[in-house]
């Protein structure tokens, strides 16, 4: 999509639908915060739906096709009127972007409207640089940053220079790249709790790449990664703080990282 | 005879794999060796990409016709000489081979590398019928010698380390002097071949696999770099090919076409040393070579796979990518997954193989990061594919009935947002009244998340009613 | 039942299966009309740009290939040099001067007295031959890769059980890809089809299966040196 198209011919601003995630409405209400400054401060409308739950992932990767269509079909019902939908999480957004039109496939009148909402579904980070051309941020963080690619984000929506780019127009910020960053911590929705142990070793080598980095704070686009990993590095006494990357781009670093009180 | 799958017990299998300090220093290869090889030669090759949507649309091409080709290759094979046997079943495959051997009064077989042989369990097998099969590729003698699977599909032995192969020789090998110094890959090398050199000039019969088999010319194809498959098939008198339906292939230039994408994607070299194809048996004149080749095809639940989405796994060559660059792979090794098959190829193969009943783990040991389906040549959906038997096992009501309840009540709840609200709100509520904290080292009902690390809390208020009254 | 009707009843079940789970795959004349098309002209699909050089460039690629994977590549002018080159090769690594080789005609020709005191046996190795020497059908530029053929002239067994193959390689039978050399041999078999096997070679033998470790000599040739003979 060429950049800023919307906002920049009709001269009216584009109305953004901000889903905000089941993880950033329960546990961490300021990445809802900071998403919706940032989309803002490109230009568009923001509103939040109050019909939005979850995106259905947990039932659609349990093998429960059932009711994730069904989430889907109240996702694509509250969404579709909006001009775009944007979403603080690659992995949320890819299924509503990538998994939607496949799920509803044999749904006679639901298939195209997934296909449309899909269409207009958009990670924040690739929202903001690709579909609304924004380069830079007015934000300032001190200190060192490395930044972890979640894999759905990067994997299916080829999310990875977007937050970077973003990143590298916050005053005083600099980012050190970890080893690996675009290896699994480990989380996967419900693998973690059912198969901890496994989870565990893979998060563990994840913390190691994060120390190793140097950095004083870990930065990614999913809440559900932040929270395996902070909680492992937690666990395991690193002074490291995890934050949703729009927390920083959105000038809202000052605040609570995330397990360190609200 | 049954092969023993051990897949039920993969969180058992798994937590002593990742408590076995050998396994783990031996993984640190896999991790580190493969994915950078692999990376290097597709980036040497302008048109890989290119190559893997070739590699991918002939496998679906011949998937799509394979009765057709299955026929084609037939006729071609039986007019260069082979004889042709079809086996429904691992059973009907043991059979055939066990007839061959009888008929031949075969005493010994060597072996080059069989992931079918593996699939059916014909080592032990032949031993119960007092046949010796030896193994020959240089990983698979080793874990013969231990007595276990291969640990991975193109290296068995990945998960032994050098001092463990050293023990393993000084214990099989007689006559094997106590000073010579085996500390080294390379001393322990020179041993392997002396002592196999032995076996293939002694051996009645071969028995190899097959990357492919090619319709065109009725010729079956090895790729290797020891060269002990082709021993194998030319110093004894028969010569036994183990294949499935799936290793069709139309045409040499097909067959080429893949050969670019197979290695690289496998070690990452350009090409195997040894891409061997073997048409029928020896011809009048010729001075060496097996004078009979028997071709054994397998089916064992794969026909049924063509008929759904699961048709896509069928495209799968066996090159061991998946595995190379998967979190869960690397964290456990092979033996975890307890079925023949590992990693994400193992973890879509081995239900459609082995039944779901035995094997519902393996698709749900997966992070779905994606990197497998990121590196396979074929394109092949692997992370689709496990969410299918995800859905299988969930339809078929074989998920254990906490997880099903949970889930069941969570869905109840996201279809009715405005009970969720309401129901989110109370449960934020309660957990304030516990005492607010930052984080959680444990708390009721999250055991598996609280075992290895800390739950950052809650917020005490939601992001939506937070947002509303902001507004 | 029989043996034979056995056999015959598993080969419908497996085929019949395949064809039931097929049968949205459409209708079966096009279906048999496409593989026919296929298996009867088969045609190349994506050759990399490598594998389209021509004259030196794609000699220099095949050496550079070649020696990339541990081979070694010796350029002869011409035919009667071949004796002296092999003899001084076995010298060079202080082998015996044996050397194994089968009935080609091409490498029987050669004026073989002109080396002394080379020792030559005919006919396919015993498993105790240090050295060996073959005549390749062809070569590929894209990987470094042999085209050996099996035949009344050419034992396979040399291709795997000496410790060191050596292989004759005429420099106009090197072609770019894969693809030019099946071609080449559909013409020269005919209808005959393939050879019993079918060597490419790319590189000496070789196992990584101890700790990922690479280790040349495997079960098959520990050195494979390449002897290119004359001018592409
Ligand atoms: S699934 Fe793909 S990556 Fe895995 S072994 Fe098969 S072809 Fe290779």
């Amino acid at each position: 999509m060429p950049p800023s198209e919307v906002a920049g011919q009709t001269g009216k601003a584009p109305r953004v639908g901000l889903f905000a995630t089941c993880l950033v409405d329960l546990f961490r209400p300021q990445t809802g915060f900071a998403a919706a400054k940032l989309i803002e401060a490109a230009g568009a409308r923001v509103e939040v739906p109050e019909r939005q739950t979850c995106c259905g992932q947990p039932a659609y990767n349990s093998g429960d096709r059932a009711d994730a269509a069904a989430i889907a079909r109240q996702v694509v019902a509250a969404f579709e009127g909006f001009d775009y939908v944007v979403v603080p999480s690659g992995s949320c957004a890819a299924t509503i972007s990538r998994h939607y039109p496949a799920l509803l496939a044999d749904d006679p009148s639901y298939a195209h409207r997934a296909r449309a909402l899909a269409e207009k579904t958009f990670e924040l980070t690739a929202f903001l640089y690709d579909v609304m051309g924004m380069r830079e941020v007015k934000a300032s963080f001190s200190g060192a940053v490395t930044y972890h690619d979640s894999c759905s984000g990067l994997r299916e929506l080829t999310v990875r220079k977007q937050p970077r780019a973003l990143l590298a127009s916050v005053d005083g910020l600099t980012l050190k790249e970890m080893k690996d960053a675009d290896v699994c911590c480990g989380f996967g929705g419900a693998f973690c709790v059912k198969y901890p142990d496994v989870s565990n070793a893979i998060v563990a080598k994840k913390v190691a790449a994060i120390e190793d980095s140097r950095a004083e704070t870990l930065l990614a686009g999913d809440i559900g990664c932040l929270m395996n990993m902070a909680g492992k590095l937690k666990r395991e006494g690193k002074n490291v703080k995890a934050r949703h990357v729009a927390e920083v781009l959105a000038d809202m670093g000052d605040e609570p990282a995330i397990g360190e009180g609200q | 005879m049954s092969l023993s799958i051990t897949s039920p017990a993969f969180k058992e299998n798994a937590a002593l794999a990742l408590a076995d300090v050998d396994l783990q220093q031996a993984l640190t290869h896999v991790e580190r060796g493969f994915i950078e090889k692999r990376r290097k030669a597709a980036e040497a090759l302008p048109e890989f990409e290119a190559l893997r949507d070739e590699a991918r649309a002939i496998k679906e091409h011949t998937l799509a016709h394979l009765d057709l080709y299955l026929e084609a290759f037939e006729a071609k094979a039986q007019h260069a000489g082979a004889e042709v046997h079809f086996a429904e079943t691992a059973e009907d495959a043991r059979q055939a081979v066990l007839a061959i051997c009888r008929r031949a009064k075969a005493r010994t077989v060597t072996k080059g590398k069989s992931m079918i042989s593996e699939e059916i369990g014909l080592n032990d097998f032949l031993e119960e019928n007092d046949i010796a099969p030896v193994e020959t590729d240089l990983g698979e003698y080793i874990i013969q010698l231990r007595g276990e699977p291969p640990s991975h599909i193109i290296a068995p032995a990945v998960h032994v380390t050098r001092n463990q192969v050293e023990q393993e020789f000084r214990r099989a090998h007689a006559g094997l002097d106590p000073e010579r110094d085996l500390s080294e890959p390379v001393s322990l090398l020179a041993e392997a071949r002396a002592a196999l050199r032995e076996k293939f000039l002694a051996a009645d019969i071969g028995i190899t696999g097959a990357n492919f088999l090619i319709a065109e010319t009725g010729s079956s194809v090895i790729v290797t770099n020891e060269g002990n498959g082709d021993l194998t098939q030319i110093l004894p008198r028969v010569h036994i090919v183990l294949a499935s339906i799936e290793k069709l292939v139309p045409t040499l230039e097909d067959v080429s076409t893949l050969l670019r994408v197979l290695a690289r994607s496998a070690t990452g070299q350009d090409m195997s040393v040894y891409t061997t194809f073997s048409t029928g048996p020896r011809r009048p004149g010729d001075p060496d070579g097996p004078e009979e080749t028997h071709i054994v095809i397998l089916d064992n639940g794969r026909a049924e796979m063509l008929a759904g989405e699961l048709r896509e796994m069928l495209r799968c060559i066996r090159c061991g990518a998946c595995m190379n660059h998967c979190p869960v792979y690397h964290a456990i090794g092979g033996h975890a997954y307890g079925a023949t098959y590992v990693g994400p190829m193992g973890a879509v193969l081995a239900p459609a193989l082995f039944g779901l009943e035995k094997t519902a783990n393996l698709p749900n040991a997966s992070t779905f990061c994606g990197r497998c389906e990121a590196v396979c040549p074929v394109r092949i959906p692997l992370p689709k594919l496990m969410r299918h038997w995800r859905e299988r096992e969930y339809e078929r009501h074989l998920k254990p009935a906490a997880e099903r309840g949970g889930l069941k009540f969570w869905a109840f709840l996201a279809k009715r947002p405005g009970l969720y609200r309401l129901a989110t709100r109370l449960g934020l509520a309660a957990l304030s009244r516990f005492g607010r904290q930052d984080s959680y080292a444990s708390l009721p009902f999250a055991g598996g998340w609280t075992r290895h690390r800390d739950l950052p809390a809650p917020a005490a208020k939601s992001f939506l009613d937070q947002w509303k009254a902001s507004r | 039942m029989s043996a034979a009707s056995e056999s015959e009843r598993r080969r419908a079940a497996v085929i019949g299966k395949v064809r039931r789970a097929l049968a949205d795959d459409g209708n079966g004349d096009a279906r048999r009309a496409a593989v026919e098309e296929r298996l009867s002209r088969p045609r190349p699909n994506l050759v990399p740009a490598r594998g389209q050089l021509t004259g030196e460039a794609r000699l220099a690629l095949f050496a550079e290939m070649a020696e990339k994977v541990s081979a070694s590549v010796e350029r002869v002018a011409s035919a009667e040099e071949l004796p002296e080159a092999v003899a001084s090769y076995l010298r060079a690594r202080n082998l015996p001067s044996e050397l194994r080789m089968g009935a080609d005609p091409r490498l029987k020709a050669l004026p073989w007295d002109r080396a002394s005191h080379l020792e030559i046996k005919h006919g396919p190795s015993d498993g105790r031959d240090l050295a060996a020497i073959s005549h390749a059908f062809g070569g590929v530029a894209e990987t470094g890769t042999l085209f050996l053929l099996s035949g009344q002239e050419n034992p396979t067994s040399l291709n795997f059980l000496p410790e060191h193959h050596l292989v004759v390689l005429a420099a106009q039978d090197i072609a770019g890809d894969y693809e030019a050399l099946w071609a080449r041999l559909r013409a020269a078999e005919g209808d005959a089809g393939l050879p019993r096997t079918v060597n490419l070679v790319t590189g000496p033998s070789r196992s990584a299966d101890i700790e990922q470790t690479l280790l040349l000599g495997a079960h098959g040739p520990r050195a494979l040196h390449i002897l290119l003979l004359g001018e592409g």
